[in-house]
């Protein structure tokens, strides 16, 4: 088949650029870990995902609350009166009930502090779709939105790719615990202004991906200064809320803005149940806005990503069951407590050091003493080094635009203890350090059966069939 | 400098029109046998109602489908986890089974080339990102689904240029109406990037003949960078002959006759839009699809559909109900069977209140005509009887002006979204109203609606003939 001469453009620009950012060479790790993947039993030696900002520590709790609330299911015999009418149901307002338990929810994960409003609940596909919905309503393509650096690879994706908005860095570092200064945020500001780029707003993810660390009081009452001066919007990606752990405690930008004046039409939040219960595959991302007009129109705009009718429903029976939530806010900080301490410890051990982290899934790592130099192509010589002779696929920094090079974002909560205590032998081995201290080395043998349900491993779970269900993922396929 | 996008504060989003007006007013005042039996009758929602006895009785004996089971065991875990934009195997090979069911199997859809979006409200829109850029434009046929003016234009930029047909033929594409709507273009500076059609048709509920899809496929093979979408969303919903036709079966004859290479690469430029929210009446699940062979526009679409994936759940649930063939095979039968006794009263009732409708054999609507009724051929006046339908008589039902429809006086009037009972109800209402404004119906009539029944009649005879013509192989 001939086409000629390119002289026409079959597919439009979106289609054909990589802006998508899937074609970045940060994928070698995803491909490393796909083709040589873990497996307790059938590939001990292979490459363990600590690259995915998962938590999978509380599924218990959850399926015990599905098998004792059968009713929240609209397919099971207790709960199928109910089948045609959340099946019909395709309101974009959402099911009242699922709007008012979210509301409920994201006041609870706040402590109470906040009261959320559920008809400024808007859903969408995730917070992906969340944050391109948002960026539709705020701005126009060519217009651009400031992001402290480091920041989660997927915002080139998601607020970039077909919105046509740019991200401007404010750069923040370790010298000043990567806090996010005012003279920072003024620099990058002026800089869009000298290029003739309209800013028409500021992103943060508080918590921070991939720090892990949560926003203080008097950051955010100074981010909310600035916007108030620049009359520009702050949208807050708060999908780690309930991932924080120990203190200091969480303070929402919804709390703060009840403290002082504030233009309450600049403010918005993005929220999702993909980090904080573990939900990625049930899509449900929301937009908060305090902003009646951003409210109206991207309502309409979430016919394009609205979160399954059977899904809403089964949600907003758990989410309103507030024994429940009460309980699994508390166990699940409480797990995630101890696995990163478990971690960290571990990693303390053979004196890597970490930025101290109080919330999210994963540790921002400081390799920078095994860097030949301080430069980007020696961390990715390192990362490479890591993903395929230590056999753990980490994410270096520099995915993350971070201004310092020697940093690494390494999950822990998507893998089980033994899985911990595996990855940790081999951070240890490679950094070549012997343990002083009496630590309880499992060895790993293959007889050994796992204590926990290793159904994760199982490929065949999935369909009803006996197809193979999870197949290779790429990182942006998952929106870690 | 303001504050919120352009696309925030424009009305591309479609909302004003009446459309949407009228489920408004609906949603103030809605129709209650019990407790408000005045209120307003929905006919303006295409949705299928009228099966959903069989898939609960499909649940009641599939109970590890619907609780996050297999074979007994919880799979909660990674459904939960499950987001991978490819979609799941199983899902997608059931969903291209089905869609291969609907049409005879006389095409297969490989389920490599599927893209699974949140509904064909995501499915359409994407489409428009990845085959057109900002100010191009595509054809669409007129009347069509107001939500169109949203989906393919909204935060796309992309523009849509009518194909004016009309009633003269049936509201069938002619080539002569495609290529006024081409020249129309060219005077608006628009490039065009295709064609997109509705088959069956919404709002006209009927399937496309074979010349019109050739004609369409010929167009798109002389003008070599544009593509032709079909939403085949009604696929499923054809209860009389003609049979559907999809345009990937078109294709396939063609390929086949010709026995050559697809030198124009015509397969790449032939896009197939599907969804669950009509043929199962599951609109609330989100379940839409892409199916296209370009692998560009795959691994685009895929990569896009990130923004709008189907829940795991919901994938989960729907590739074990699908994969039932014997599920599959009775609910499609069965529910056209409903759904052509339900199209018969509406279509027997709207006789009785001497009104007459486009002869259909798809959809979940008629194209109803009320020429007649109007006080001039303007759309002013359809605005006004409009009015009086949704505010005196009580029953919202969708003008064609909101279809874009170029002849004033016809109307959208679903029949499958409420229960029979409410359908009579509503046809009392309509020949009550019609006896009012025009003195009679069956009786006395006019000379002028006389010669008018007539020619339609006469009409109606010979175009079915034509029709029956083009279908013959």
């Amino acid at each position: 088949m001939s086409l000629g001469s390119e002289s026409y453009q079959l597919l439009s620009k979106i289609a054909t650029n990589d802006q998508h950012g899937e074609n970045s060479p940060y994928f070698d790790g995803w491909k490393a870990y796909e083709k040589n993947p873990f497996h307790p039993r059938k590939n001990p030696q292979g490459v363990i995902q600590m690259g995915l900002a998962e938590n999978q520590l509380c599924f218990d709790l959850i399926e015990e609350w599905i098998k004792n609330n059968p009713k929240a299911s609209i397919c099971t015999p207790e709960g199928v009166c109910k089948f045609r009418d959340i099946a019909n149901f395709q309101d974009y307002h959402g099911l009242p009930e699922f709007t008012s338990a979210m509301a409920k929810f994201m006041s609870k994960v706040r402590g109470g502090r906040v009261r959320f409003d559920p008809n400024r609940i808007l859903m969408s596909g995730g917070a992906t779709g969340a944050n391109e919905l948002i960026m539709f309503c705020l701005a126009d393509p060519g217009d651009a939105f400031l992001v402290p650096t480091p920041y989660y690879p997927g915002f080139v994706r998601d607020l970039c790719w077909r919105t046509k908005v740019q991200l401007i860095p404010v750069h923040c570092d370790s010298s000043n615990n990567f806090k996010i200064t005012r003279e920072a945020l003024e620099v990058a500001y002026k800089k869009a202004q000298e290029n003739n780029i309209n800013v028409k707003g500021l992103i943060i993810t508080n918590p921070s991906n991939p720090l892990g660390t949560t926003l203080d009081k008097e950051t955010l009452k100074s981010l909310i200064t600035f916007i108030n001066e620049k009359t520009i919007h702050l949208v807050c990606d708060e999908i780690y809320a309930a991932t924080v752990f120990t203190s200091p405690s969480y303070v929402s930008v919804s709390e703060v803005v009840q403290e002082m004046k504030c233009n309450l039409d600049l403010i918005h939040v993005i929220y999702s149940l993909s980090k904080d219960l573990g939900f990625p595959g049930f899509r449900v991302g929301i937009v908060y806005s305090y902003n009646d007009q951003v409210v109206n129109c991207g309502r309409k705009m979430s016919s394009f990503g609205l979160v399954s009718s059977q899904t809403q429903y089964m949600l907003a029976s758990m989410l309103s069951d507030e024994k429940f939530v009460d309980k699994f806010l508390l166990e699940s900080s409480r797990r995630l407590l101890k696995r990163h301490d478990k971690f960290t410890k571990g990693l303390e051990e053979v004196e890597i050091s970490r930025f101290p982290s109080n919330a999210g899934l994963f540790c921002w790592m400081n390799l920078k003493k095994l860097l030949k130099e301080e430069t980007i192509e020696e961390e990715l010589k390192l990362w490479h080094v890591i993903i395929n002779e230590v056999k753990l696929n980490v994410s270096p920094g520099s995915s993350f635009n971070c201004s310092e090079v020697g940093w690494f974002r390494v999950c822990f909560a998507n893998i089980d203890d033994e899985t911990v205590e595996i990855a940790l032998q081999r951070i240890r081995a490679f950094v070549g350090k012997e343990t002083k201290k009496k630590i309880e080395v499992k060895r790993w043998q293959p007889n050994l059966s796992l204590s926990f349900t290793s159904t994760r491993f199982d490929e065949n779970v999935l369909s009803p069939h006996n197809h193979i269900i999870i197949s290779p993922h790429s990182p942006l396929v998952r929106a870690t | 400098m303001k504050l919120l996008s352009t696309k925030a504060t424009c009305n591309s989003h479609g909302q004003d029109s009446s459309y949407f007006l009228g489920w408004e007013e609906y949603e103030k005042n809605p129709y209650d046998n019990v407790h408000n039996p005045k209120g307003i009758i929905q006919m303006g929602l295409a949705e299928n109602q009228l099966s959903f006895d069989l898939l609960e009785s499909w649940l009641a004996k599939n109970p590890d489908a619907s609780g996050f089971k297999r074979d007994g065991k919880s799979i909660f875990r990674e459904l939960a986890l499950f987001q991978d934009y490819h979609g799941m195997p199983a899902f997608k090979q059931a969903l291209v089974d089905f869609m291969a069911e609907i049409r005879g199997n006389k095409v297969t859809f490989d389920p490599n080339h599927i893209v699974l979006t949140a509904g064909s409200t995501s499915a359409n829109e994407t489409l428009m990102f990845c085959l057109a850029e900002k100010g191009e434009a595509f054809l669409l046929p007129t009347p069509y689904y107001p939500g169109f003016d949203r989906d393919l234009k909204w935060r796309t930029g992309v523009e849509i240029v009518p194909i004016h047909c009309t009633s003269s033929n049936n509201f069938q594409v002619t080539e002569q109406a495609l290529q006024q709507a081409y020249q129309e273009a060219q005077k608006r500076n628009l490039k065009v990037k295709g064609v997109m059609v509705t088959n069956p048709s919404n709002p006209l509920g009927t399937t496309m003949s074979r010349s019109e899809l050739n004609l369409l496929v010929d167009f798109i093979k002389e003008n070599k960078d544009m593509h032709l979408i079909s939403d085949e969303i009604y696929s499923g919903t054809v209860f009389s002959s003609p049979n559907f036709i999809s345009v990937m079966e078109i294709l396939k004859d063609r390929n086949d006759f010709n026995n050559s290479k697809d030198a124009d690469n015509i397969f790449e430029r032939v896009h197939v839009v599907y969804s669950l929210s009509k043929d199962l009446g599951l609109p609330g699940f989100r379940v839409g699809a892409i199916y296209s062979e370009n692998d560009t526009v795959v691994a685009a679409a895929t990569k896009m559909s990130s923004f709008g994936l189907i829940s795991s759940q919901t994938q989960y649930l729907l590739s074990a109900m699908l994969g039932d063939k014997k599920f599959t095979k009775n609910y499609l039968a069965e529910n056209l069977k409903r759904l052509k006794k339900r199209q018969n009263k509406l279509v027997s009732g709207l006789q009785k209140a001497g009104i007459s409708c486009l002869e259909s054999n798809a959809g979940l609507f008629c194209w109803v005509d009320m020429r007649h009724l109007l006080h001039s051929n303007t759309f002013e006046a359809e605005m006004e009887l409009w009015k009086k339908i949704v505010y005196q008589v009580g029953l919202n039902i969708s003008p064609g002006s909101s279809c874009h429809c170029t002849e004033p006086g016809w109307f959208r009037v679903c029949f499958a979204n409420m229960s029979e009972e409410t359908l009579k109800l509503a046809m009392k209402r309509l020949k009550a109203f019609v006896v009012e404004s025009t003195g009679n119906v069956n009786g006395v009539t006019t000379k002028s609606t006389k010669r008018n029944l007539l020619t339609k009649w006469v009409f109606r005879l010979s175009s079915r003939d034509q029709r029956d013509q083009q279908e013959e192989r």
